[in-house]
This record gives structure tokens, C-alpha cells and sequence, in this order.
């Protein structure tokens, strides 16, 4: 089960390898054709086909741990800055209360309240901020996937303003400064533009799983496609009772949490 | 015509001269904010929008009340407001650049800004927003442009003319809804996220930018002995005082809604501006002070031998601009942003550098609405001898 799980992981990753194929082939040295599965280029994509989601089971996380975070913002050479004012992030840890600020529940538990919960963009099915984006810099892509064009976006900031959760970082300086070990697997970007977690469409093209996800020791993060009943975390999802970010706001989040 | 504003006297070039100096130091400022990024702003992760968004808001409205001089004149054929119509409309003009200007120095990427036409986009205020402006603009100065070319010549305005200046009435309605619309679609910030911002918005307009038309025509009284009447400006009075009520029987209402349903998420933005939330209360004397001097100048222009005389009517005028702006260019945007989406609190306070570029871009609004006026003073004084 869980090898054909994976392959047709690979089966649905890889497709996009014709779309992402000029973007990565200049970024990805090591990109090799061989490593593409062939029924991949039967495929178009098919808008609406592929929702990719995420689930978090945040019983398992262990508090103190930053390992997903720092892989992720190695793998994306997200900036390190020291003040808040500037900060960068595309995944982070924040407590309950912050997370899900309108959970409705009076008397949480002692170890829910002393947990740390993950955050970061919930690809939402009706964003909020591609509705607000003047220039389709943010877009939603045929797989569920809210992603950016660095090299569109004017900096407003309309998006940041239009985010409920709090998802979107601006380069409000030159981030290569505080870069200190640069990634070869994703570009840097530029000041003055937006940028956010893409849910590793940089690594589904490459048939790799999202990079929290891999540097994960306690299996925390599933990922998946949410139009397929029999994906993992569709299955997880049915028998599971889960959360979701600010539900009552209606943009259907793609992220999933376990309490 | 434009060659008269190359004629004044000695106060007249001092006070350009002044004006270009604050302008050169906001370029200066704006290439360091170019150079660093807007990093030298206050602006952060939290509150990412300031002191920028919040000056164009205000001036959006300025720009949109000149609706009240422009509406009973060519509608209602109201003779009074003859000689002010120019000023009306000429402060739209400045004031629709100046908001236009104000979004570009907030842009990350001012070199990407065709970016907004070249990928039409529908779906976002913004594209409506920048439409909406640049049309106002266009029409404001043609035809503004045109009247005055034909008042020169003595002759009645072309009818092609008229109609642009009746096409700006229900625009210049648009330009502010569609400003609030910016901001009132937004989920997830509650103070912004109400059906009455758009009324708001347009009730503190008429209310400001009437009250600076007043302030305006009694300076050009004053400086150039060019004096659009005492009846239009009581007139005007009583429109900024509707205005002004309007604005804050709306402001009552989003207390009342937002206190009396206790949805914590509609309180909080509230709390904070007004009375401090968890222990962060930096703007509760800036937002109580607004609010004071805000009803205090309504109840002088309500006071019938208050409101003759111009010293008070001048100190209704200030306190009302002053109050409008507090709300609107500083309490708006900064209480959208507070508390955060995650009930962070940042405080947000602009920096040196972005003073400066906000003083350069009204110093150069300020600058074209001065040779704008000039012109339009000498060619209706040179009618008149
Ligand atoms: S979480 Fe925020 S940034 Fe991500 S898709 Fe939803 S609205 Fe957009
Ligand atoms: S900052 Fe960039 S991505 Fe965000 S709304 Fe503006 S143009 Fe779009």
C-alpha cells in the first residue's frame, strides 16, 4: 500500500515537471531527465485535478524542536533576520492561543496549551490574498498550490494586508545579507518583493516530498493529494478529528492539524 | 496662461522656495528608502502598511470633496459657488497626485508599477482603485484647464467640457468608495471589515476636505485680495458640518457594534486605538484628542454667531482637518494592523526618513496647487478689473 502510495506520488509530482522544467533546469545543476517516471508525459495538467494538503499532528511534535524550520529555510534560503521588524519566515512555531486565536474552547488542556504549533500557508482554496494582488503575482496553480512570482510582484504588500494568518513575510531590505549558508536547490529573491511557503512545489517537481516534512523525525507532517479518497490524508482525515486556521472565515485551508 | 504663475511678489517666491527645499529633502529621503529598502521605514511583518497608505487614504478624500463645490454649482446652478469651483477642483487635482504619489513610495518594486496595467486584474481593488484615480485626475485638470481658458477668453465653456464635469460628480463618489474598498473586503481585519467604511469614508471626506476648501479660499483672500465670497464659505461650513456629523454618528456605530455584540475580534482594534489593549495603549491620547477636537469644532460650526465670525470658522476649519486626519491617516491603518492576525501586538512609528518623504510629497502637491490657483486667480482677477 504504501509503495503504491508513493509512486503515485511521483506519478502526480512529476507531471509538473513540464511546466516547472524551464524554471528548474537553470536552478537545479543536478536536474536529469532519467529521473522522470514516463507516464508523466501522457499527462496534462488538469485544473482543480490535484489538491495537495498537509496534515500536522501536533501530538507528536516536540516542543523545543526547530528541525522542519530550519530545513525548510535552508532548502529556500529564507533570510535570517534578527529583528521582528524584518523578519522572514515561511514556517514557525507559536503557541494555542496564536495560532488559533478564535478556537472557540474555555479550558484547553494543560499539554495543549504547553505545546508548540506549526504555522504556515494554509494554500487556501478561496485566498484572500490572490483576490487582493493587482498583478497575479500571487496565483493559484492548477494543483491547489498558492505561489509567487517573484519577479511580478510590485511589493505592495495588498496580500500581506489581505492574509488572515499572518503567512507572508516582505523583503523589506536586500535578504542575500542574511543568507549565510545559500542553498543551490531554490533561488534567492530580491528586495522589496513578497514571498510565503509554496508547499515545496520547487520539490514536488523533482518527485521529492516537502522539505519539513523529510527532516521530520516524528513523522508529524503528512502530505497528499486531497481530491483522492484514497490518499493517506484523505484516509487520516475521515477517521481523525482535525482543525483548521480561522475556519469561520471561509478560505478553506489546505493545512490540517491533529490536537 | 501657465506663464502666470511666473509673476509674484516677494512672499510668493519665498514660499515656493520653501516648498522645494521640503521636496528636494523628500527625494533625498526616498533614495535612501530606494537604496536600503523599506527597512528605514517603521514599517514590518506586523503592520505593513504606515504612514504612506494612511496619507493617500486622507488625500483620497480630499480629492473626492471637491464634489461639494462642483455638485450645487453645475447641478443646482447655485451662483454662490462661482468663484470657489476652480479652487475645488484644483485641489482634486493636487490631492488625487499626491494619493497616486503616496502608493508609490509605499511600492517594494516602484520600477514594477505597470505591472498593474500590463496584468489587468480584475478581481483586486487596487486595479479599480488606480482606474478610478487616474480618470479623476484627467478629469479634474481638463476640465478645470478648459473652464478657465474659456473664462479668459470670455467666452462660455464648450459643451464637451460640461460634460466631463458632470461625469466627475458620481466618479468622484467612486474614487472613495472604492478606496474603502481596498480595505473593507480584507478578512480577518476586523476594524476595517464593516459595511460602513465606505459611508465613513466619504461623510469624513466631505467633512476635511471641506473644511480645507474653506482654509484654502480664506489664504488665497488673505495673500492675493482674490475672495470667493463669505457666502460660499458658510455654505461650505454647513456642508463640512453635515459631513462631520455624519462621520461620527458612523464612528458611534462601530462602537456600538462592535461593544454591545462582544465579538472579541471586532473589540479588539477598537480597544487598542481608544483604550489600550493588553497594557499597549501608545495612540489613546493622539485618538481621544482627535475625538475631542473633532466634536468641539462641530459644536462652533453649529453655533450660528460662532460660525460668522472667520477667526472661529478658521479654528473649526483646523480642528476638523486635524481630528479627520488623526482618524484617518494614523488611527485607520495602524488599528487594522493591531492586533496582528496571530493577536501579536507590534508598535508601529514612523521613522525620520519616512517623514521626510511624506512632507516632500505634500510639499510637491502643495507646489502645484499653489501655480494651479495662481493662474486661476489672475486670469478671474483679470476678468474682473
Ligand atoms: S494562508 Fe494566507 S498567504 Fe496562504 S493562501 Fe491563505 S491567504 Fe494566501
Ligand atoms: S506585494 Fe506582490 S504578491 Fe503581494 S499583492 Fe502586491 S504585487 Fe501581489
Amino acid at each position: 500500500m504504501m509503495n503504491q502510495q508513493r509512486r503515485e506520488f511521483i506519478k502526480k509530482t512529476a507531471f509538473g515537471v513540464l511546466a516547472g522544467f524551464g524554471a528548474a533546469s537553470g536552478l537545479v545543476p543536478a536536474f536529469s531527465l532519467e529521473k522522470t517516471i514516463l507516464p508523466v508525459w501522457d499527462e496534462t495538467p488538469v485544473s482543480g485535478k490535484i489538491r495537495w494538503g498537509m496534515l500536522i499532528d501536533t501530538r507528536k511534535c516536540k516542543k523545543d524542536c526547530q528541525i522542519c524550520v530550519t530545513a525548510c529555510h535552508h532548502e529556500h534560503n529564507v533570510p535570517h533576520f534578527k529583528t521582528r521588524k524584518d523578519e522572514i519566515k515561511w514556517i514557525w512555531k507559536n503557541s494555542y492561543k496564536n495560532i488559533f486565536p478564535t478556537a472557540t474552547d474555555q479550558f484547553v488542556t494543560s499539554d495543549v496549551l504547553n505545546r508548540s504549533f506549526l504555522a504556515l500557508c494554509n494554500h487556501c482554496v478561496d485566498a484572500p490574498c490572490t483576490r487582493a494582488c493587482p498583478t497575479e503575482a500571487t496565483f493559484k496553480r492548477w494543483d491547489g498550490i498558492v505561489a509567487m512570482d517573484y519577479h511580478r510582484c510590485i511589493g505592495c504588500r495588498f496580500c500581506m494586508a489581505a492574509c488572515p494568518y499572518g503567512s507572508r513575510s516582505f523583503n523589506w531590505q536586500d535578504p542575500r545579507t542574511a543568507i549565510h549558508d545559500p542553498s543551490l536547490a531554490y533561488p534567492t529573491r530580491q528586495q522589496g518583493v513578497v514571498e510565503k511557503c509554496n508547499f515545496c512545489s520547487d520539490r514536488l517537481v523533482r518527485g521529492l516530498q516537502p522539505a519539513c516534512l523529510e527532516a521530520c523525525p516524528e513523522q508529524v507532517f503528512t502530505f497528499g493529494d486531497l481530491n483522492d479518497p484514497q490518499s493517506d490524508i484523505r484516509m487520516l482525515l475521515e477517521t481523525t478529528v482535525t482543525m483548521q486556521r480561522k475556519p469561520e472565515l471561509g478560505t478553506k485551508p489546505s493545512v490540517f492539524y491533529i490536537i | 496662461m501657465i506663464e502666470k504663475a511666473l509673476k509674484g511678489n516677494r512672499s510668493y517666491w519665498i514660499w515656493i522656495a520653501s516648498l522645494v527645499t521640503l521636496i528636494v529633502a523628500g527625494l533625498s529621503a526616498y533614495s535612501q528608502q530606494r537604496w536600503f529598502g523599506l527597512t528605514v521605514t517603521g514599517m514590518g511583518r506586523d503592520v505593513s502598511w504606515g504612514l504612506y497608505i494612511a496619507q493617500f487614504t486622507f488625500l483620497v478624500g480630499v480629492a473626492a470633496s471637491a464634489v461639494m463645490v462642483v455638485l450645487p454649482y453645475y447641478l443646482h446652478h447655485r451662483k454662490e459657488f462661482g468663484k470657489t469651483v476652480i479652487i475645488g477642483e484644483f485641489m482634486a487635482v493636487s490631492a488625487t497626485l499626491m494619493s497616486m504619489l503616496f502608493i508609490m513610495a509605499d511600492l517594494g518594486r516602484p520600477d514594477r508599477l505597470l505591472n498593474i496595467m500590463l496584468y489587468p486584474s480584475p478581481h483586486s481593488m487596487v486595479f479599480w482603485d488606480m482606474l478610478a484615480l487616474s480618470g479623476y485626475l484627467f478629469l479634474n485638470i481638463i476640465s478645470g484647464w478648459a473652464i478657465l481658458g474659456a473664462e479668459r477668453k470670455g467666452v462660455p465653456a464648450a459643451s464637451w467640457v460640461k460634460a466631463l464635469v458632470y461625469i466627475s460628480i458620481p466618479w468622484a463618489f467612486s474614487i472613495h468608495t472604492v478606496t474603502a474598498f481596498l480595505y473593507s473586503g480584507l478578512p480577518g481585519r476586523h476594524l476595517w471589515l464593516t459595511a460602513v467604511l465606505a459611508p465613513r469614508f466619504l461623510a469624513s471626506a466631505f467633512a476635511a476636505g471641506t473644511a480645507l476648501l474653506i482654509l484654502v479660499s480664506l489664504i488665497l483672500k488673505r495673500t492675493t485680495g482674490y475672495d470667493s465670497g463669505k457666502e460660499a464659505r458658510e455654505k461650505l461650513a454647513v456642508l463640512a458640518t453635515y459631513g462631520g456629523i455624519a462621520n461620527f454618528f458612523l464612528l458611534g456605530m462601530e462602537f456600538f457594534t462592535a461593544f454591545y455584540s462582544n465579538v472579541p475580534a471586532h473589540m479588539e482594534s477598537l480597544q487598542y486605538l481608544y483604550f489600550g489593549l493588553d497594557g499597549h495603549a501608545p495612540l489613546v491620547p493622539l485618538m481621544w484628542f482627535s475625538l475631542i477636537i473633532g466634536l468641539g469644532a462641530l459644536l462652533i460650526l453649529l453655533v450660528p454667531a460662532l460660525k460668522k465670525s472667520t477667526k472661529w470658522l478658521v479654528a473649526a476649519c483646523m480642528a476638523l482637518v486635524l481630528s479627520i486626519w488623526i482618524d484617518k491617516g494614523v488611527g485607520l491603518v495602524i488599528g487594522g494592523f493591531v492586533p496582528s492576525p496571530q493577536l501579536e501586538i507590534f508598535e508601529y512609528m514612523p521613522t525620520s526618513i519616512e517623514v521626510f518623504v511624506a512632507l516632500g510629497i505634500w510639499s510637491l502637491g502643495l507646489l502645484i496647487l499653489t501655480i494651479l490657483l495662481k493662474v486661476a486667480v489672475a486670469v478671474k482677477m483679470e476678468q474682473e478689473s
